[in-house]
């Protein structure tokens, strides 16, 4: 990435009467908008940029220079599996036959599309070990959202009154944030020392509120990259109290060859297609968050659902768009969680990345991604507090330096990392410890760049013993210097317009 | 090796034993017997990049993914893009890179949000926009709580019956869970019932009114007065306009909105068989701290340099966990870029431009259609945009299958005899002339039989 600022904003570039486009120019011109009456017109014309298209490539091509992308270099920011987005994905989801489909076009003339759509959401049920899956949803929060909106709706169908999620308390803030907004009311389940669910308290909290319970939300391995050993026992636990088991794909990409979450018990879960299965992040979206369920609970999938055409279908159609019986607006018994049928254009790639991998390579994502991270868990340890030893799976998670003396801290250190060409690991989450520092590698990281990590990692450790001030004022070899996070939140000037009032 | 897996055997052994395993799967040791996966996925063997290339051009073959030319709308529009933005929005710092926690390496993705938001808050006339929304229906979800999350004290959030019927459904999912009820407002001749209105704000207790801008059936419909009514009964007024007709149309803000939300993908989006689009959201700043989702602010540097980064977190989900504004994570950041470089590229005179050849071409086809004799106004007298409904006086499904024989998608069917038809700036006039001319043919062979 280039180490200088490019700072200006496209509005400080534009000059009257430059222009980036070309419209045909021989229409009809006998309507004109002219006609709408005064009162549905805006008063003023909207002050948006007049540029020519060479300065509007230069300048985005400029602005990605101040960005980091996997592309770029190591990305071991834990829990979000920055792995490699291959490009051959890219070139499939951007065949211009894709995108020129209208999703209200009949079903007969895009079974092309349809069949992707459906062989997705197949095969995703399979590495799950549950039974089907909707795509529907547009992002892994959206996906837990949906999940539970599932689970509600199947004790809604039984008559069961049910309000209570219990969540880990080491879970990702998106979890009680979706269980808040689906109406539901969070209690926390608390961790042992060693990071898993204490199930001591479960089963208190099971014998006080048992019969209230919709749902247990678990992300296994957990958010400290550690299996939960106890799993078999918790989901049995949680369905003999009514309940369903509610699993967090963010962390899937561990298990993938070595276990399934249907096959632990789990009823619902979302996977995020941005992590596992190697779609691009985007800066933070377009993501997916197809959503899955076991057997039985099928029916209370979001519409519309990509099925398999009725055997007695004489339009020749293998599969068909069923939009439900309540596309009138009514809700009825039907959920709904977006404009169409999801990102699409997010799908083909991770079916791109399914079928490029096959059987016999899916099943080495989980054990070489889980092979990085023990390996780093176990070279930086000296230098490093590793307050969970034994096994990790997929992401490590250290509590900040062993010497904390020179007063040192991780964000110190991850914006040193940034210093060396590194994206910085998470930090400060999870919550369990002060100074967490969480890395994930993920299976496509060699031994080479891991070791230059490793290396660069101990070298900062070093630092922060004989020069603490320079791990302190870091990062120096960036765009821009540590921000002024207190000033941006005490007078928000988010829009240019802002700007301009002011001066 | 596979390609993407760079361990060779001699690194497998050294890291192995690094980490003190004998085998990769001796690290699964902590997962108890019962739930280990033993047998092999039923999945297809790994394709080549050759086979994969085959696979996909196969799904891509005229029969499987008929390129009609498109007069359907109903949220989905067929509009033009500079080339230049999908080259751009392609780059893989861009592409590649995470949700922009790091700013002193996402300054690209900060900066882009930052226009982003300068750009929408420009169109709907807001004070403020945030980072995006998954779509434009989960947008106008969040609209409807954050109305139902700001009433002291309400009873139900309305709806008007003209808003698109898949938005409405996401609505009315959503405050079904949330646990507050969606009261539609009935409409006449396709707008939205105005004296019904008044009677439902009269009884009080209303939190928010959502409102199309153009409505489903294409209408531009007149607003004038709501947003006061609502505001004397501490009322929200949330208007889901699209964001390329208001180039022309009068901005949210001008009508009143508190909140203003809606679907980007007619800036410009490729099709893409429904998505990736892009939801927008912005408010006046009375609502800032409530507005969900991610938002770019200004700052300095301790270099003095004016730089961006993400703000107001407080609202967000990974502070403030069950008390958040919202669940919402990730926004929809690329394709927020898609729409700024669009944006950028059109400009100012750009969009009008989009806007009144999608007009001239709509008013043209409707006054087409209408002069076949077979054709009336559904909603007679109501204004337009570049989207209209017509009522069919015979088969109107026979004659849409006859219109996909021929290539075309002629719209998208909203009643037993109505037909509601989008025009944009990449129809041209041959295609205009062309389907009514199939539309003629077929009628007369209709008469025939």
């Amino acid at each position: 990435m280039n180490r200088t600022l490019y700072g200006n904003l496209i509005f400080e570039l534009s000059k009257k009467g430059r222009k980036g486009y070309s419209l045909p120019q021989d229409y009809d011109r006998t309507h004109t908008t002219a006609e709408l009456p005064e009162a549905l017109r805006r008063k003023e014309a909207a002050r948006l940029p007049e540029c020519d298209e060479l300065t509007v490539v230069r300048h985005y091509t400029n602005l990605s220079h101040n960005n980091f992308g996997v592309n770029d270099g190591f990305y071991p920011l834990g829990s979000c599996t920055m792995k490699y987005n291959p490009v051959i994905n890219e070139e499939i989801a951007g065949l211009k036959a894709f995108a020129g489909l209208h999703p209200l076009q009949p079903a007969v003339t895009c079974q092309g599309a349809l069949e992707v759509y459906y062989n997705l959401q197949e095969s995703l049920a399979e590495l799950a070990g549950l039974s089907e899956f909707t795509l529907n949803p547009c992002a892994g929060a959206h996906g837990e959202l949906t999940g539970l909106m599932v689970i509600r709706a199947y004790h809604e169908s039984r008559g069961d009154v049910r309000t209570k999620v219990l969540i880990p308390d080491s879970a990702h803030g998106t979890n009680p944030a979706s269980a808040a907004v689906c109406g539901l009311e969070v209690v926390e389940v608390k961790s042992l020392a060693d990071g898993t669910v204490d199930v001591e308290h479960l089963r208190q909290l099971l014998s006080e509120m048992g019969s209230e319970v919709a749902a247990m939300m678990m992300t296994n391995p957990n958010t400290l990259g550690i299996f939960e050993p106890r799993v078999l026992e918790i989901t049995k636990m949680i369905h003999e109290a009514g309940g369903l088991m509610y699993y967090d794909g963010a962390n899937l990409n561990a298990l993938l060859g070595e276990c399934r979450p249907g096959d632990m018990g789990f009823d619902v879960m979302h996977i995020n297609l941005h992590k596992t299965f190697s779609t691009p992040h985007g800066g933070g979206g377009p993501g997916s968050g197809p959503v899955g369920v076991r057997k039985g609970l099928e029916q209370f999938l979001p519409m519309p659902r990509v099925v398999e055409a009725p055997t007695d279908s004489c339009t020749g159609e293998s599969y068909v768009v069923d939009w439900g019986k309540s596309f009138e607006g009514k809700r009825g018994e039907e959920l709904s969680v977006g404009n169409f049928f999801g990102n699409f254009g997010v799908m083909l790639k991770a079916y791109a990345y399914i079928l490029s991998l096959g059987r016999e390579h899916i099943k080495e994502v989980g054990p070489l991604a889980t092979l990085n991270a023990n390996y780093i868990k176990e070279r930086l340890r000296d230098s490093y507090l590793l307050p969970i030893k034994g096994l990790c799976k997929h992401e490590v998670v250290f509590d900040g330096l062993v010497d904390k003396s020179t007063g040192v801290t991780t964000m110190d250190v991850a914006k040193r990392l940034l210093d060396y060409g590194y994206h910085a690991p998470t930090i400060y989450f999870p919550l369990l410890f002060h100074e967490s520092l969480m890395i994930e590698p993920t299976e496509n990281e060699s031994k080479e760049t891991i070791d230059a990590f490793i290396d660069v990692m101990h070298k900062i450790a070093e630092e922060a013993k004989t020069d603490p001030e320079l791990v302190k004022t870091a990062p120096h070899n960036t765009p821009i210097g540590r921000v002024d996070d207190v000033l941006a939140a005490k007078q928000p000037v988010t829009t240019y317009w802002k700007t301009i009032a002011e001066s | 090796m596979f390609k993407y897996f760079p361990h060779t055997e001699e690194d497998l052994q050294e890291m192995l034993k690094a980490a003190g395993a004998k085998s990769v799967h001796d690290l699964f040791d902590d997962v108890p017997e019962a739930a280990r996966f033993k047998r092999e996925y039923e999945l297809p063997e790994a394709l080549s990049e050759t086979d994969l290339r085959l696979f996909f051009e196969q799904l891509t073959a005229p029969d499987n993914a008929m390129q009609l030319v498109c007069f359907a709308g109903a949220g989905c529009y067929d509009h033009y893009a500079p080339s230049v933005v999908q080259n751009l929005i392609q780059r893989s710092e861009f592409l590649t890179s995470y949700t922009p926690y790091q700013a002193e390496i996402s300054q690209g993705t900060l900066h882009y949000i930052f226009e982003y938001q300068s750009m929408i808050a420009e169109l709907t006339g807001m004070d403020i926009a945030n980072a995006s929304m998954y779509d434009g229906a989960t947008a106008t979800a969040e609209a409807a709580m954050m109305a139902w999350g700001n009433a002291k004290k309400a009873n139900c959030v309305l709806m008007s019956e003209t808003v698109d019927p898949k938005v409405r459904r996401v609505v009315e999912t959503y405050a079904h869970f949330h646990g507050f009820p969606i009261k539609l407002v009935p409409a006449v001749n396709g707008v939205l019932d105005r004296s019904a209105l008044d009677k439902e704000i009269a009884e009080g207790g209303v939190a928010g009114l959502i409102v199309q801008q153009p409505n489903y059936y294409g209408i531009v419909e007149n607003y004038t007065g709501i947003a006061d009514a609502l505001h004397e009964q501490k009322g929200i007024f949330v208007v889901n306009a699209n964001p390329s007709d208001l180039a022309i149309l009068k901005t949210p803000a001008e009508w009143g909105a508190d909140v203003a939300v809606g679907e980007g993908q007619s800036l410009g989006i490729p099709m893409t068989f429904g998505g990736p689009g892009v939801g927008y959201m912005a408010c006046t700043e009375k609502l800032m701290r409530k507005l969900p989702g991610r938002i770019v602010g200004q700052t300095l540097d301790n270099r003095g340099q004016r730089a961006f980064v993400l703000t107001l977190q407080a609202r967000e989900q990974h502070i403030r966990r069950q008390k958040a504004t919202s669940n919402i994570c990730s926004n929809q950041s690329l394709m927020a870029l898609y729409v700024t470089i669009y944006l950028s590229l059109m400009g100012k005179e750009g969009l009008r431009e989009v806007a009144e050849v999608s007009y001239a071409g709509a008013h043209s086809l409707r006054d087409k259609l209408i002069a076949t004799g077979k054709f009336k106004d559904t909603f007679p007298g109501q204004p337009f945009f570049n989207e209209f409904c017509v009522d069919y006086e015979g088969d109107l499904e026979a004659l849409l299958d006859e219109c996909t024989a021929n290539g075309y998608l002629a719209g998208v069917q909203v009643g037993e005899k109505t037909l509601m038809l989008a025009v944009t700036e990449q129809r041209s006039t041959e295609e205009i002339d062309e389907l009514v001319e199939i539309i003629q043919q077929f009628k007369e062979e209709e008469a025939k039989a």
